[in-house]
C-alpha cells in the first residue's frame, strides 16, 4: 500500500486553476523529485499536502488517513513535515530552540505542569534537550546550538530547517528546494546527509529541486508538472528523455531569453 | 542547577525589595505621595508583563489591553462591595472573568494578524467600557465608589506571581511554541504547534493578570469611572511593553518603573506628560524600533559578562 | 415620516465618516500603514476652520478650501518627518509611530490652546427646515451631503484620470515596479497623503458647522469611526470608503433613533470586528494571501 496517495488533487485561486488534476503514489520508503519550470505549481503542490491550502479538489490520504481540510499542525503530527523554499527559521530563537520546538507536539506535559514547576515539566525538557542535540550532532550543527538562528550562515540554516523538520518525527519528509543557493560542495554534502538520514530514520522523503542534475542522481522516482498539471512521470532515465518535459523546460528557457 | 541557583536569587532579592519597603512604608519614612506611586508601578508592572506576554512573547499585537484591566477593576470592585467578600477572592474573581473576557475577544480575534488584530482588539476594549458606562449596577458614567483595600503587601504578591508564572511559561515548551508563532507563525503551524491554542492560550493568561491588575487598581482609588479604562489606558500599557523591548520581559518592567515614576511626577501636567509620551514613543520607533532590550533580558547582560570573565 | 428623518441624519454623519475615511483608505492602500493621526488632521482642520470663520470672518467656502489647504501641507508634513523613515519597518513599529503622533497632535494642540471647547457661530450657513414628504429635513444636512459628494466625484475624477492619479494606483499596486517604470514614488506618496489629508480638513470643517462644539480631542472617535468604515467598505478600495462611511452613518443613526444612543460608538466597533472575522477584506476590498 502505497505511503501517501493523492488523488486528483487541485486547487482554485479566484478562478485560476494554480494545480489540477495532480495524482501521485508515493511507497514506504521511497526518494520521489517534484520537478518543474518556475511557477509550475510545486510549492503550491506542497501546500496542498502539508494543509497550508486545503484542496478544492481530489483526496489526499496518508497512511490510510485522509488529509483534506486537517490543519498544517494536524498534518505535521499525522507525520509529513517540511521544510521551506524561503527559509522560514525561527530568528530570535537558539538553534537548540528551533529543534526543540519541533519536539514540542511529542512532550505530554501540561501548561500549568511548566508553570508550577512539576517534576513532569523538568523530565520532558530533558528529555526534548538531549534529543534535540542529537539531532543537531547528525547535522553537524552542535557547535553553534546556542547561536541565533537568524545569525547562522545561509547553508547552515538550510541544514537546520531540515534538522527541525526531522525533529517533528516525520514518516514522510518534504523538502522545498534543499539545496537552492548553495554551492556545489555544500549541495554534495547536503545530499549524502539525505541519504544518511533517509536510511538512519527509515524515511520517504519528496523534494522539489530546480536543479535537474541532482534529482536525476538522487531520486528513483520523479514527476514533473507544469502549468500546474503533471506532464510526466518515471524514472530518471525515462524522464530525462521524455519529450514533453524536454518541452517544458526548453519552452522556459526559449520564454526567459526574450524577457 | 544553575536554574535552581537564579531562582533563589530572584526570590531572596524579591524579598530583599519587599522588606526594605515594607519597612520603610510602616516606619513612615515613605510619605503617602511616594507609597502611592510605589503601588502604581506594581500594578503597572504586572500589566506590562501580562501584555509582554501576549506582544512580546506570543507576537499578538494587541492594544485593548485597559479592556480586560477594567473587567478586572470592575468586577473584583463588585465583589467587595456589593457581595462584601474578601478582598483577595475579588482579586480571583475579577482575574477570572477577565480571562473569560479574552477567550471571548481572543477565540474570534486572534485569527486575524497584524494591524486587523491591533484594531480588533482596540475595539472589543472600547465596547467593553461602553458596556460598563451603560450598567447602573456600577454607577454608570458616573462610576462606582471602591474601598481602598489594596496594601504594598497585596500589591507585591501579585506582583511575584505574575512575573514568576509568565517566566515559567516563557521557559517552557509552552512559551517556546508562542516564540515560535511570533517569529515565524506558518513554520510553527508546520512544526506541529497548535497556533490558535496558543494565542488564545497566551491571551487567556494575559488577560487573567490584566485583570488582577484591575483588582488591584480599582481598589488603589476610591472611585472607578468608565472614563479611566479608554484607549490611552491602552497606549499606556503598550508603550511600556514597546519602549521596553518586544519580547523582553525585564525591559517591559524597566520602562513601566520610569515611564510611572515619570508620569507621577509630571501629574499635574498632563498634556506635558503626554506631548513627552509621544515624542519618545516616535524616536524610540524611528531610530530603535526593537525598543530599550530588544528581545535581550537584563540577566543575558551578566551572562555576558560573566562569560567574558571565565575567558 | 421620523424615519426619514434620521436616514437623512445618518446620511450626512456618513459622508462626513467617508470624507475621513478616504484618507485612511488612501494611505493604507500606498503604504500599508494605518494612519492613526488622520483622525487629528480632522480636528485640525476642523479648528482651522473655526479660526478663519471667527476671527478672519471668512466664509463657509473659503474657510473650507483654506483649511483643506493647511491639511494638505501638515498631511505631508507629518508624512516627511515621521512615516517616510518607515518604509521598510516593521508594520507594528509604522502602527506605534501612527499612534505616538496621533497623541502628539492631539495634546500638542492642548498644549498651544488649551483643552477647552470652542462653538462654531451660528449662520455661517443658511439653516432652514425644508419639508419632505412629511419629514422636516435641515438644510444644512443637505449643504453637507452635497459638498462631501462633489469632493468625492473630484476625488475619483483625480484617482482616475490624471496622471498623479495613475501614478497613486500604480504605487498602491506595487511600488517596486512603479519606481522601475519611473514613477516619483516620494512624491506620491506625498500627494495622497496631501489629498486625504485636504478631505479630513473639509471634514473636520463641515463637522463644526453641523455639530458645531469642537475640541482637541474630536478627531479620536470620528477617526476611529472612519476607520471602521474604511475596513467595512474594503481597505484600499475608494468607493468602499463612501459607501462604508454612508452605511456606518445610517446604522449610528437607526441605533440612536431606536434609543440605544450611549450604545451608538460600540455598534460600530461591533461592525468592525464582525466584518474583519467573517469577511476581512470588505464589501469591495480584494482577497489576499500570505505567500508560502
Amino acid at each position: 500500500m502505497a505511503l501517501l496517495e493523492v488523488k486528483n488533487a487541485g486547487i482554485t485561486f479566484g478562478g485560476l486553476k494554480a494545480v489540477s488534476g495532480f495524482n501521485m503514489e508515493i511507497r514506504e520508503g521511497e526518494l520521489v523529485g517534484l520537478i518543474g519550470p518556475n511557477g509550475a505549481g510545486k510549492t503550491t503542490s506542497f501546500n496542498l499536502l502539508t494543509g497550508v491550502y486545503t484542496p478544492s479538489e481530489g483526496d489526499i490520504i496518508f497512511n490510510g488517513k485522509r488529509l483534506n481540510g486537517l490543519a498544517p499542525y494536524q498534518v505535521t503530527r499525522s507525520g509529513i513535515s517540511r521544510t521551506f523554499q524561503n527559509i522560514r527559521l525561527f530568528g530570535e530563537l537558539t538553534v537548540l530552540d528551533n529543534v526543540k520546538v519541533a519536539y514540542h507536539s511529542l512532550a505530554k506535559n501540561s501548561i500549568l505542569s511548566s508553570i508550577l514547576r512539576l517534576p513532569r515539566h523538568f523530565s520532558e525538557e530533558k528529555i526534548m534537550e538531549e534529543k534535540s542535540l542529537e539531532f543537531l550532532e547528525i547535522f553537524g550543527l552542535d557547535q553553534y546550538k546556542d547561536e541565533l538562528a537568524k545569525n547562522l550562515p545561509y547553508g547552515q540554516q538550510r541544514r537546520l530547517e531540515i534538522a527541525r523538520a526531522l525533529a517533528a518525527g516525520p514518516k514522510l519528509l518534504l523538502l522545498d528546494e534543499p539545496a537552492a543557493g548553495m554551492n556545489p560542495q555544500e549541495t554534495h554534502d547536503l545530499m549524502e546527509l539525505i541519504a544518511f538520514i533517509r536510511k538512519q530514520f527509515g524515511l520517504t522523503i519528496l523534494l522539489i529541486e530546480h536543479d535537474m542534475q541532482l534529482v536525476m542522481g538522487i531520486c528513483e522516482r520523479i514527476y514533473v508538472l507544469d502549468h500546474g498539471q503533471l506532464i510526466a512521470e518515471g524514472t530518471p532515465e525515462a524522464i530525462r528523455s521524455n519529450p514533453k518535459v524536454i518541452e517544458a523546460y526548453l519552452g522556459e528557457e526559449v520564454a526567459s531569453d526574450h524577457a | 542547577m544553575k536554574k535552581a541557583k537564579q531562582f533563589l536569587l530572584f526570590l531572596v532579592l524579591s524579598l530583599v525589595v519587599y522588606g526594605v519597603i515594607q519597612y520603610l512604608i510602616q516606619t513612615g519614612m515613605l510619605n503617602p505621595f511616594y507609597s502611592n506611586m510605589i503601588i502604581s508601578i506594581t500594578i503597572n508592572v504586572i500589566l506590562a508583563v501580562s501584555l509582554h506576554l501576549v506582544i512580546g512573547i506570543t507576537g499578538q499585537f494587541s492594544i485593548g489591553h485597559a479592556g480586560f484591566l477594567a473587567v478586572g477593576a470592575y468586577v473584583s470592585a463588585i465583589v467587595t462591595m456589593q457581595w462584601e467578600m474578601p478582598f483577595f477572592v475579588a482579586l480571583i474573581v475579577g482575574g477570572v472573568v477577565a480571562t473569560l473576557a479574552g477567550l471571548v475577544v481572543g477565540i474570534p480575534t486572534l485569527r486575524l494578524r497584524g494591524d486587523y488584530l491591533a484594531i480588533a482588539t482596540l475595539g472589543f476594549a472600547e465596547i467593553i467600557r461602553i458596556t460598563f458606562l451603560n450598567i447602573d449596577y456600577v454607577g454608570g458614567a458616573s462610576g462606582m465608589q471602591v474601598s481602598h483595600l489594596t496594601t504594598w503587601t497585596s500589591a507585591f504578591v501579585c506582583l511575584f506571581i505574575t512575573v514568576l508564572v509568565i517566566s515559567n511559561f516563557t521557559n517552557s515548551r509552552h512559551g517556546r511554541a508562542c516564540i515560535a508563532i511570533r517569529e515565524n507563525e506558518i513554520a510553527a503551524d508546520a512544526m506541529g504547534i497548535n497556533t490558535t491554542f496558543y494565542k488564545v492560550a497566551a491571551f487567556a493568561l494575559g488577560s487573567f493578570f490584566a485583570g488582577i491588575a484591575g483588582g488591584l487598581y480599582s481598589h488603589n482609588f476610591y472611585i472607578i469611572q468608565p472614563t479611566n479604562f479608554g484607549f490611552l489606558k491602552s497606549f499606556d500599557i503598550l508603550i511600556f511593553v514597546v519602549l521596553g523591548g518586544l519580547g523582553s520581559l525585564s525591559g517591559a518592567v524597566i520602562s513601566a518603573v520610569l515611564l510611572t515614576v515619570i508620569s507621577t511626577f509630571l501629574g499635574e501636567f498632563p498634556e506635558t506628560r503626554m506631548i513627552i509620551y509621544s515624542v519618545v514613543l516616535i524616536v524610540v520607533m524611528l531610530y530603535r524600533p526593537q525598543g530599550l532590550m530588544g528581545t535581550r533580558e537584563i540577566t543575558d547582560l551578566f551572562k555576558r559578562s560573566t562569560a567574558k570573565g571565565g575567558n | 415620516m421620523e424615519w426619514l428623518q434620521q436616514l437623512i441624519n445618518g446620511i450626512s454623519l456618513g459622508s462626513i465618516y467617508a470624507l475621513i475615511a478616504l484618507g485612511y483608505t488612501m494611505v493604507y492602500g500606498i503604504i500599508k500603514l494605518i494612519n492613526f493621526a488622520h483622525g487629528d488632521v480632522f480636528m485640525v482642520g476642523a479648528f482651522v476652520g473655526f479660526y478663519a470663520i471667527k476671527g478672519w470672518g471668512l466664509g463657509f467656502f473659503p474657510a473650507l478650501i483654506l483649511s483643506m489647504a493647511f491639511c494638505a501641507v501638515f498631511g505631508v508634513l507629518i508624512e516627511r518627518i515621521a512615516y517616510k523613515r518607515l518604509r521598510n519597518a516593521t508594520r507594528i513599529a509604522a502602527l506605534i509611530t501612527a499612534i505616538g503622533m496621533s497623541l502628539f497632535i492631539e495634546y500638542g494642540t492642548i498644549y498651544v490652546r488649551g483643552a477647552q471647547p470652542e462653538a462654531y457661530p451660528a449662520g455661517v450657513l443658511p439653516s432652514s427646515s425644508i419639508n419632505l414628504f412629511g419629514a422636516h429635513i435641515n438644510s444644512q444636512a443637505l449643504l453637507i451631503l452635497l459638498v462631501s459628494v462633489v469632493l468625492m466625484i473630484i476625488l475619483q475624477f483625480i484617482v482616475q484620470r490624471t496622471k498623479m492619479g495613475k501614478a497613486m494606483r500604480a504605487v498602491s499596486h506595487d511600488m517596486e515596479a512603479a519606481r522601475l517604470m519611473g514613477i516619483n514614488v516620494d512624491q506620491t506618496i506625498s500627494f495622497t497623503f496631501a489629498i486625504g489629508s485636504a478631505l479630513a480638513g473639509a471634514a473636520g470643517v463641515i463637522f463644526g458647522i453641523y455639530y458645531t462644539k469642537i475640541d482637541p480631542l474630536m478627531g479620536v472617535i470620528p477617526g476611529l469611526k472612519a476607520f471602521v468604515a474604511a475596513v467595512l467598505g474594503g481597505i484600499g478600495s475608494i468607493p468602499g470608503a463612501m459607501v462604508g462611511g454612508i452605511i456606518l452613518g445610517v446604522v449610528e443613526s437607526i441605533v440612536s433613533a431606536m434609543g440605544f444612543s450611549l450604545w451608538r460608538d460600540a455598534a460600530a466597533f461591533l461592525i468592525l470586528i464582525l466584518i474583519l472575522i467573517f469577511k476581512p477584506s470588505g464589501i469591495f476590498g480584494k482577497n489576499t494571501r500570505e505567500k508560502v
